[in-house]
């Protein structure tokens, strides 16, 4: 057990507070509710203090010819203030310390760096991408002036600059906060960004020949404080302000970053990280974020399709469900497989396993996604609920290893139907020519593959970002995704399929909502006694210790 | 090695200075053998470091690149018995507008640097040391590795030097051109092989987090030039010359509007500026009037000869003394300078007469320091060329009524907000020319509307 932290007295604008010792002068004040605006900040960087605008007032107590702090007429320290303004960001409090934050000095400091760090900035926040959403804008507004003194031309710069193959960079908006560089060196191990030339001229770039194509690049573009560094993907598709923003985690590996999705009349446009110290601190890899325009795609799966004759038909949900029920009817116990994917949530795999508890399905796995873990937030795992599938049964402790046997079953004869949840069967090892043979296969999906266009009974389901559920990441984690967009055309959500599914065969189960999916896992599942789909927290439920089931964390972030 | 050999004036004190222009004098270390030369070190390996550190601190020296910090004092900074190595870097990035005197150490004298190196990084206990060359020296370079071999092969650096157990090695690192190279933490950082940006201070004192983050002096040459002078006299002895406070002698470099420009040493506080322009310099070009003195370097600020100083000193019965002069009646001390309002800085003495533009100084200085901002921090990169912009305009005519108040406004959000001293350097010359000379300025711009309309 590590001692209490000693908790600090420091006096911010005349009144008195307690901080823990070794907290920021900058947090402090936020703490207190005294905001200091800042552009080169950043609490998960280092602090060069460069930009000048978390400029205040500092004090100490003023010793006595005993060194004990003097003590005014009212009984208060005598401060002994620093003539000159001091950075808040770059230095912890002190015992006794004093800090004034809305001080004529101080304001005159704020409103001299605000009018400095525009002279040379266009002021063309009309046709700039980061309006919205851009510091600059915020604090000119609250700490700036109307009108300009500056009556010069302005330093000219490169613009639309491809810093690497995500990232446009627009010089002249740059304010040389250096956040991107120090992220790039700290933060992504890959430090190809710097400045060249100087003072006024002083402009960011990359390495020659060294773009920005670090799988992280992104994030600096979310921690520009200004529209200098913009995403070459969302760059003037939609103004930010008309953005609907949905919380929810990213679901291309076992991390499970936090995410903001931004969506805008069904339609996502961006998915940006949510800080979570736990998880992915406040970032997340490129690859992460980029992964959801296949959900917008025209190729989309709509409608319920079943097999007539050598086609598939488009058909209502109740006669393709109706369909699915009596075909699975007719198969034994020992000739049914399925296909489940640890891209499922919680609740689709509690379903899951109800399905193959109904159907009496032995032949049952998913299919192992690997990949190479880089040490920073892309885990070697790239499904999002392994341990989702592992918890209820779905696969073992060697997800993907019954898939052979399955595979020589089907090849033998032995298996005639398979149940495919959203995995394409062919990425097990079966050709389509095996599909071929199969007597039913009965298919949910998104997106067209050739189990899909195979299948005997075809249900079209939801993305991450259109539905509702839980996962466990890696950690052991228990996290949400919420619904940003509503899935397209007539596609469901698959624990409403499953559902339907089940009831084909066993009538009734009383579950109407989601939540009644998430309280028989809770009632069933001790980790998660007590637990509902809303009580998760929108920064997740450690389910078990961490290092218990929990693979090493990545010590960079 | 001088083109033109000058003897020095009878008032001068010549210490430092005393081997330039000496007659049959050369750079090599037979010829300084010859003047006795490197018998300090001799004599201070023979002390305890502590005790040499206390004899500076007894001398009273400041330092000489310009902020005038005691050099004992920045020495004591550093604790003995560290876990880390200690670093000395000589500060040879002359860069100052007006000021040349380290130049001509190193080129004529450069063995009394390197004697007063290893002393004192026999005194820190620093085992390296690094001499900071501006880019602009080529020259002074080639001749400090020619004295640094010539040192190496006599014993006076390397392993066990005089026997003595202590080992130290001194390299050369050449600058690539620029100013900023000189701010101790920019210089630091530059010679970490990154951009010399300036550290932020607090957390980084170079005495505790210096370079490679290890406990690092910085000194200027001509105040590591002293340490081997106060070995030899006692700092005690040393500090009977000049004035309390402000000890020892001073390189002057003279520039500007004088009839002998160059260099001179004096005791500290020796002389007036006064007798140094019209008994030292010749005087004034025929018919001209003294009009201003930039008394240190381009960065102090500038003093008119229209004003009346009022100086406080410190008397020897320990009382204040006021006393009320003109510009030529003040001393050339670190002191009294500040107290007039300006700087003794580096030693760079820059006069003007009447016929000077002030408008078109303060440009030519806003040019320059506009030019070498490193841009790391907001008001200094903005402010910087801000001012240049607007003194440029106001050169060519462009000036509005607006822009003797904006240019003061501009200096004032500078200075005392960056993260060093190229802020105040920056924008002193501005704040003082146009306190000084706000007429000339106002002259320029009357009758001019502001350009574009707005406020």
């Amino acid at each position: 057990m590590s001692a209490p932290t000693q908790l600090l007295n420091v006096q911010i604008d005349g009144a008195w507070h307690q901080f823990p010792k070794g907290t920021r002068v900058i947090e402090a004040c936020s703490r207190a509710g005294k905001f200091i605006p800042h552009y080169c900040y950043h609490p998960k960087l280092s602090s060069p203090g460069n930009c000048r605008m978390c400029l205040i007032e500092m004090g100490m107590p003023k010793p006595g010819p005993d060194r004990k702090p003097e003590m005014g007429p009212d009984g208060k320290p005598i401060i002994s203030w620093i003539p000159r303004p001091q950075i808040s960001c770059a230095q912890d409090i002190a015992e006794g310390m004093a800090i004034r934050t809305d001080s004529p000095l101080v304001k005159e400091c704020r409103n001299g760096v605000m009018e400095f760090l525009l002279i040379n900035h266009p002021l063309d926040c009309p046709i700039c991408d980061q309006a919205g959403e851009c510091h600059l804008q915020e604090y000119s507004v609250e700490f700036g002036t109307a009108g300009s003194r500056f009556l010069d031309e302005k330093v000219k710069k490169p613009k639309r600059v491809e810093l690497g193959p995500r990232v446009t960079l627009d010089d002249e908006r740059c304010i040389l906060c250096s956040r991107c560089i120090r992220f790039m060196k700290e933060v992504a191990h890959d430090d190809v960004l710097g400045f060249v030339s100087r003072g006024s001229h002083t402009y960011l770039t990359a390495h020659p020949n060294k773009p920005l194509d670090s799988n992280y690049s992104l994030n600096t573009v979310d921690i520009c404080p200004v529209g200098a560094l913009t995403s070459t993907d969302f760059r003037f598709k939609m103004r930010v302000w008309f953005l609907k923003e949905t919380k929810s985690i990213c679901t291309s590996c076992a991390t499970g970053c936090n995410t903001i999705i931004g969506t805008r009349l069904n339609t996502i446009y961006r998915q940006t990280p949510r800080e979570n110290d736990e998880v992915n601190s406040s970032w997340m890899c490129d690859y992460g974020r980029l992964n959801f325009h296949y959900l917008n795609s025209p190729e989309r799966l709509q409608t319920p399709q079943i097999r007539e004759r050598d086609a598939l038909v488009n058909s209502s949900w109740k006669s393709a469900m109706a369909r699915a029920g009596d075909e699975l009817k007719k198969f034994a116990n020992g000739q049914i497989a399925l296909i489940g994917s640890a891209r499922m949530t919680n609740e689709e795999l509690w379903l899951t396993k109800k399905l193959i508890e109904s159907l009496g399905i032995a032949d049952h796995d998913v299919v192992p996604r690997l990949g190479e873990a880089d040490q920073i937030l892309v885990n070697a795992d790239r499904n999002p609920n392994t341990l989702g599938a592992q918890l209820f049964g779905i696969t073992n402790e060697n997800p993907g290893g019954k898939l052979s046997e399955i595979v020589e079953k089907v090849r033998s004869g032995a298996i005639r139907a398979i149940v495919a949840l959203g995995e394409d069967l062919t990425e097990i090892g079966l050709t389509v020519d095996d599909l071929k043979k199969l007597s039913l296969i009965v298919a949910t999906g998104i997106l067209p593959n050739n189990t899909t266009r195979h299948a005997t009974v075809l249900l079209p389901g939801s993305g991450f970002a259109e539905k509702r559920g839980s996962m466990i990441n890696f950690r052991g984690r228990l996290q949400r995704l919420n619904r940003a967009v509503q899935p397209p055309g007539e596609a469901k959500d698959e624990w409403e399929i499953l559902r339907d599914l089940i009831q084909q065969s066993t009538g009734s189960n009383g579950i109407y909502l989601i939540e009644d999916v998430f309280r028989q896992i809770a009632e069933a599942i001790p980790e998660m006694k007590g637990l509902s789909l809303s009580r998760i927290s929108d920064k997740g439920v450690q389910l078990v210790e961490e290092g218990e089931e929990a693979t090493k964390t990545p010590a960079s972030i | 090695m001088a083109s033109t050999v000058r003897t020095p004036h009878p008032r001068e004190k010549r210490i430092i200075f005393r081997n330039i222009d000496r007659p049959g004098w050369t750079n090599d270390i037979d010829c300084y053998f010859r003047d006795g030369g490197y018998a300090e070190l001799k004599k201070a390996v023979t002390m305890k470091p502590e005790q040499i550190v206390n004899e500076v601190k007894a001398s009273g020296l400041r330092g000489r690149g310009g902020a005038g910090f005691p050099c004992g004092v920045k020495w004591g900074f550093i604790k003995p018995g560290g876990p880390k190595p200690v670093y000395l870097i000589c500060n040879a990035d002359e860069s100052e507008p007006g000021t040349f005197k380290d130049r001509y150490i190193i080129h004529q004298d450069p063995h009394q640097l390197l004697e007063g190196t290893v002393i004192s990084c026999y005194a820190v206990n620093a085992r390296l040391a690094y001499i900071y060359i501006r880019g602009e020296f080529p020259l002074g370079a080639k001749i400090l590795e020619r004295a640094l071999a010539e040192a190496r092969q006599h014993g006076f650096l390397g392993k066990n030097i005089l026997g003595s157990g202590f080992d130290c090695e001194i390299y050369v690192h050449r600058g690539a051109g620029a100013y900023i190279c000189g701010e101790e933490t920019g210089l630091i950082e530059s010679m970490e092989g990154k951009r010399p940006y300036p550290r932020i201070k607090p957390p980084y004192f170079p005495a505790v987090l210096g370079l490679y983050m290890c406990p690092t002096i910085v000194n200027n040459v001509e105040t590591l030039c002293n340490v081997k002078h106060i070995v030899r006299m006692g700092g005690a002895e040393y500090a009977k010359m000049g004035k309390p406070n402000n000890t020892g002698t001073r390189l002057l470099c003279v520039s500007g509007d004088v009839q002998k420009p160059g260099y001179y040493e004096f005791e500290v506080g020796g002389i007036t500026l006064g007798e140094l322009i019209y008994d030292i310099c010749g005087g004034l070009r025929p018919g001209r009037k003294l009009r201003a003195v930039i008394p240190g370097g381009s960065s102090a600020k500038v003093l008119s000869v229209a004003d009346r100083y009022k100086i406080k000193s410190r008397q020897p019965d320990g009382s204040m003394l006021e006393k009320e002069m003109g510009l030529e009646e003040v001393p050339i001390d670190f002191d009294t300078l500040a107290a007039a309002g300006s700087m003794a800085g580096s030693g760079g003495i820059i006069v003007m007469d009447d016929s000077r533009d002030m408008v078109w100084a303060l440009n030519n200085i806003n040019e320059f320091y506009a030019h070498e901002s490193c841009g790391q921090c907001t008001p200094c990169r903005e402010g910087s060329l801000w001012m240049k912009k607007i003194t440029e305009r106001m050169v060519h005519g462009g000036g509005t009524k607006q822009d003797t108040d904006t240019l003061k406004s501009v200096a004032d959000n500078i200075a005392g907000r960056t993260i060093c001293a190229f802020g105040e350097a920056c924008a002193w010359p501005t704040q003082s020319f146009v306190a000084k000379f706000r007429d000339d300025f106002v002259a320029k711009s009357a009758g001019k509307e502001n350009g574009n309309g707005l406020r």
